[in-house]
């Protein structure tokens, strides 16, 4: 098999998955045209695409844009220390850890994002209620993954530290955190994933903020293509934002 | 043997800490939290009934559950989330079958699937809104959406990685495609099926009761927002200790199933 046949095998999937993302899209516009689909309901693919650039320059979508990026990024700092720092908490006194370990996995089950109303009256209709409900939501993963990295590191390693008679913060920073460093961003990239959906979700829901109030206003004014439009376009930045994580956290863990 | 030994003993480091430590500490812990909670709401550096004192969430906490009201709007929110669940578990179970089964259907959408995934949901709420109107369809349909993507993925990688040998056994009995389903992959890949349902549960609650506080007249989601919107605190603490309490027991029954029948089996 040449390499042109085998390139083209490897693409077909992805070509066909594409494919039938264009036309269904398509399908959905000559529905509504002849009638089968309510326009009113949902708007012409067509429609959607032309309200992109109004979406884009009428609503500041870049402004909106950065302020969501400006909350989740205080979230992140915020989960990263406190969760990073739990994690270290808990490992260094096991009595700390074996007492709490399950409350917090449980915490983490927890639907914690419906203490918005709490956080409301707590911290106001502010853009501090949307970055701490960002920090609630992602502490926990962080915890646990910490705490998970650091307890699974190798003993041979430890033993390796002991015999260098390494101090206890020697120990931690030379054999313990970067042999948990793979596992710790495995919890970061879960912990800051649940901070953006959350922060995204609290957005829309109390509308205020950047792109998920966008979405309110638009779904209030009733202007359908501008709504499907940015829903597209917070789905996009998402998925943009999940990419360049993965890609990251797989550039930062050191090859096993 | 002595190296059996040695190799043990770390193993069983983490049981030779004796019960009660631990139990004093979550103990201490408690009443900690609890005083210094209550020693906040009668400080009053925060605005008032902002945070109401332990005896007035336990007053609405009693008053809550012996409310018939309160039962009705749990109803709707239960009701909701098992159509839910029913509607997004068996789709999104269809789905992982037909990716988990086949490397090209796979390689074709189940990168969609993956990373819409973590979008988040409640996004969709105006489109379901306008398809399903502002009744129960609108949440059982966010509740759908978020459940159907932890299972899809989870039966795709549960339907991969059953073993090759049982599938063949399964062909060279003539087995048809229902008896495939029934007697070889469903049983194989229960694990991550019943993971994925316990992932979809926790997603799907969310969902629906998000948008129960955003559009709704009855569910527990609308009595949360009721409350804060008349600024009943005491009892917006005692909903959300119910709804927590709900979600944390309902998750680990689910895991308790997965785990009852990992003991089964061996």
């Amino acid at each position: 098999m040449t390499a042109v046949a085998l390139a083209r095998m490897r693409c077909a999937p992805a070509a066909l998955g594409l494919f039938s993302f264009v036309v269904l899209i398509g399908l959905v516009e000559l529905l509504i045209r002849i009638g089968l689909i309510n326009r009113f309901i949902v708007p012409m693919p067509s429609d959607i695409i032309a309200a992109f650039p109004r979406v884009v320059i009428e609503e500041h979508v870049l402004q909106r844009f950065l302020l969501t990026a400006s909350e989740a990024f205080s979230a992140s700092i915020l989960v990263t220390i406190f969760g990073v720092a739990g994690g270290v908490l808990l490992h260094r006194y096991r009595l700390l850890r074996l007492a709490t370990e399950t409350w917090v996995a449980a915490v983490a089950a927890a639907p914690l994002v419906l203490m918005y109303p709490l956080y409301l009256v707590i911290f106001g209709r502010s853009a501090l209620t949307i970055v701490m409900m960002g920090f609630t939501a992602g502490l926990a993963p962080i915890v646990l993954k910490t705490l998970e990295g650091l307890s699974g590191t190798r003993r041979v390693l430890i033993n390796v530290g002991r015999s260098f008679s390494l101090t206890a913060s020697q120990q931690f920073w030379k054999i313990l955190f970067p042999a948990a460093l793979p596992t710790i961003f495995v919890g970061l990239r879960l912990g800051l994933i649940f901070s953006l959906i959350n922060i995204v979700g609290v957005e829309f829901l109390i509308n205020f903020g950047g792109l998920g109030q966008l979405i309110n206003e638009l779904a209030e004014r009733y202007d359908l293509p501008g709504t499907y439009a940015a829903i597209c376009f917070v789905i996009l930045v998402s998925i943009c934002v999940f990419i360049i994580m993965e890609r990251l956290e797989r550039w930062l863990r050191p090859a096993d | 043997m002595a190296q059996t030994g040695r190799l043990i003993l770390p193993a069983s480091r983490p049981f030779s800490v004796p019960l009660r430590p631990v139990t004093t500490l979550r103990i201490l812990i408690i009443a900690a939290v609890l005083v210094g909670w209550e020693a906040l709401a009668a400080s009053g550096l925060l605005y008032r009934d902002v945070v109401p004192s332990l005896l007035a969430i336990g007053r609405a906490l009693v008053a809550t559950l012996r409310d018939p009201a309160f039962y009705f709007h749990l109803g709707t929110t239960a009701y909701e989330i098992g159509i839910a669940i029913l509607i997004g578990g068996l789709s999104g179970l269809a789905v992982g079958i037909a990716l988990g089964g086949s490397k090209f259907l796979s390689r074709a959408y189940e990168a969609y699937l993956y990373y819409l995934g973590p979008c988040p949901k409640i996004i969709f709420f105006p489109i379901m809104i306008m398809w399903f109107g502002v009744g129960p369809g609108s949440k059982i349909a966010m509740g759908a959406i978020s459940c159907f993507f932890p299972v899809a993925l989870n039966a795709a990688g549960g339907m991969r990685e059953i073993d090759k040998v049982l599938i063949r056994v399964g062909r060279s009995f003539r087995a048809s495609t229902w008896q495939m389903m029934s007697k070889i992959y469903l049983p194989a890949m229960r694990h991550p099926v019943i993971n994925g349902v316990r992932l979809g549960l926790g997603v799907a609650l969310i969902g629906t009761l998000l948008a129960e506080t955003k559009l709704s007249n009855r569910g527990i989601g609308f009595l949360v927002i009721q409350a804060y919107s008349i600024f009943n605190m005491p009892q917006m603490y005692a909903l959300l200790i119910i709804l927590f309490v709900i979600s944390i027991g309902a998750n680990s029954l689910i895991g308790r199933i997965g785990r009852l029948d990992s003991i089964k089996r061996n």
